[in-house]
């Protein structure tokens, strides 16, 4: 049964900022993502998307502005926000030299998961991405798509609201790209997860309840698929993006 | 943050590192053989070179391997210590630092237990050589087996925060054979492991002395000493607290995004 997207903000981020020395690499930037939305991050490389979430994911401290995690302030209640994310980093991040268990346990410990729920579900999450018959199996013999869908149960394991996917899918080929992004889309249609997907992949974006278009750290449109073609006055959804960003405004040095 | 919930994180990040130093043979190798070899090696040969006097907390003379035993415990205190600083770089490199630090835990809490689980393999490693030098007849009283303890432990604490301080500046791996050269050596060969220090006096090496006096190493070595024969070194006890506060408090800074010397590094956008 599919979950209708909910009014509250799952993500509330307003005027959110970050400078590397004279580099804004994230300016201004306000958006929000709903329960059960499926949200695509759109930009070119060195656009701001991964700089804006290692703020979120408290990793880099914003220089100014707000990020809300179900209603959790990130600077004040940190703890609290990262117990509602979920996240799948562009970089591998889990121990290749463990059994996918090992890592999933490990995960669940550090979320404080009660032992009583964790195996059941560890089995869920496995489940949800197909690996179940992989469970006992060390990470590093995984094939990179298959290490990915680990990344992706161990996101999904502490229930979180809010999913952050870092150009989670780059590096796979185009079947495992398209299978992680249909596990994904299944849990914010059936669960009702909110989830802000990365990428610099068009492709990855027509199936989006919305895409949010960033160029050198700001967001340049935001709207449906369809809407942004319209807008873009272009056919497809690459030509829009490539209209969006063709005119890419120089990075943003500070005065 | 539940009690239960930060058991759990901390068993968690033991297990973990239990597992990782079981499953590296070399290390668990290492770890009893590099003190052996100062024991049954150096110490053996250099025994009627280096003539030890009756000096606090000895009572009579004592054989210059007796002399060089706590040193020793504490040179393992030292590598494990710089072997936590190396597994956190290479953590930060394989990307599972970055799943620590975005669990919904206090970050002084997550380094304090990587701390402590680092900390517990190393006193676990110094009775492991605490027990082969005993059945090779070096040893000392009974009860110092156990007045030993919370000496270790401290030592261990203060030498395992140094190595988290200090992977705050290290960013690459390859730059770990920098520690050795800059920050082991120097610390073992500049304190009263392997002489004492008023050998250092009696040789005009009156900067000398004074580093070494200052050197937080000696004071995790005159520490065991004296506990190993039932006694508190009081200033030791003072100086390694000391330092260990310094060196947690200041890396626990530099691992804060909001203060910290980890905000200067540019992640890729």
């Amino acid at each position: 049964m599919a979950v209708s997207v909910a009014d509250n903000p799952v993500l509330h981020i307003e005027r959110l900022g970050k400078r590397f020395g004279s580099l804004r690499a994230v300016d201004e930037l306000s958006l929000e993502v709903r329960a059960g939305e499926f949200v695509v991050l759109l930009g070119p490389n060195g656009a701001g998307k991964t700089t804006l979430f290692q703020m979120l994911t408290g990793l880099f401290a914003p220089d100014h502005g707000t990020a809300l995690i179900a209603g959790n302030d990130i600077r004040r209640h940190g703890t609290a926000a990262l117990a509602a994310l979920g996240v799948v980093f562009q970089q591998p991040t889990a121990d290749r030299d463990r059994s996918v268990l090992a890592n999933l346990r490990f995960h669940a410990r550090l979320h404080g998961m009660p032992a009583s729920r964790r195996e059941t579900r560890i089995a869920e999450a496995l489940d949800a991405v197909g690996l179940t018959d992989r469970a006992r199996d060390r990470l590093g013999t995984l094939s990179g798509g298959n290490q990915r869908r680990v990344e992706v149960a161990r996101a999904l394991l502490h229930e979180p609201k809010l999913l952050l996917m870092d150009e989670a899918s780059v590096g796979l080929d185009p079947a495992s790209r398209a299978d992680l992004l249909q596990r994904v889309l299944d849990q914010c249609r059936h669960r009702g997860l909110a989830c802000l997907w990365a990428t610099h992949l068009v492709d990855e974006a027509s199936e989006a309840d919305r895409v949010v278009v960033m160029d050198a750290g700001r967001i340049i449109a935001d709207a449906s698929p369809e809407r942004l073609q319209d807008q873009a006055r272009s056919t497809t959804l690459a030509d829009a993006f490539i209209a969006l960003t063709r005119d890419k405004p120089a990075m943003r040095m500070s005065a | 943050m539940s009690p239960s919930h930060t058991l759990q994180a901390f068993a968690a990040i033991s297990a973990r590192e239990f597992e990782r130093f079981v499953h590296q043979r070399g290390r668990l190798l290492s770890s009893l053989v590099r003190p052996l070899l100062w024991l049954a090696v150096f110490a053996a040969g250099f025994q009627n070179v280096f003539g030890v006097s009756i000096v606090p907390p000895y009572q009579t003379y004592v054989t210059y391997q007796v002399y060089v035993l706590p040193g020793l415990a504490g040179m393992i205190l030292l590598f494990q210590g710089m072997q936590s600083s190396l597994s956190m770089v290479y953590d930060r490199e394989m990307g599972m630092m970055r799943l620590l630090l975005t669990a919904p835990l206090p970050r002084w809490y997550l380094l304090l237990a990587k701390l402590t689980a680092g900390t517990l393999l190393s006193t676990a490693q110094v009775y492991g050589f605490l027990l082969v030098a005993w059945l090779l007849g070096v040893s000392f009283p009974a009860l110092g087996w156990l007045t030993i303890l919370p000496a270790l432990v401290l030592g261990g604490l203060m030498l395992g925060a140094l190595g988290l301080l200090l992977s705050v500046y290290i960013r690459q791996l390859e730059n770990f054979a920098g520690t050795m050269n800059f920050v082991i050596f120097p610390m073992f060969f500049m304190s009263s492991a392997l002489y004492p220090l008023w050998r250092l006096q009696e040789s005009a090496a009156e900067p000398v002395y004074q580093l070494a006096t200052f050197n937080p190493f000696t004071q995790v070595v005159e520490l065991i000493r004296f506990a190993a024969y039932g006694q508190v070194n009081e200033v030791a006890v003072a100086a390694v607290l000391g330092w260990l506060v310094i060196f947690f408090a200041t890396a626990v800074w530099g691992y804060d995004p909001q203060r910290g010397l980890m905000r200067r590094v540019r992640p890729a956008a």
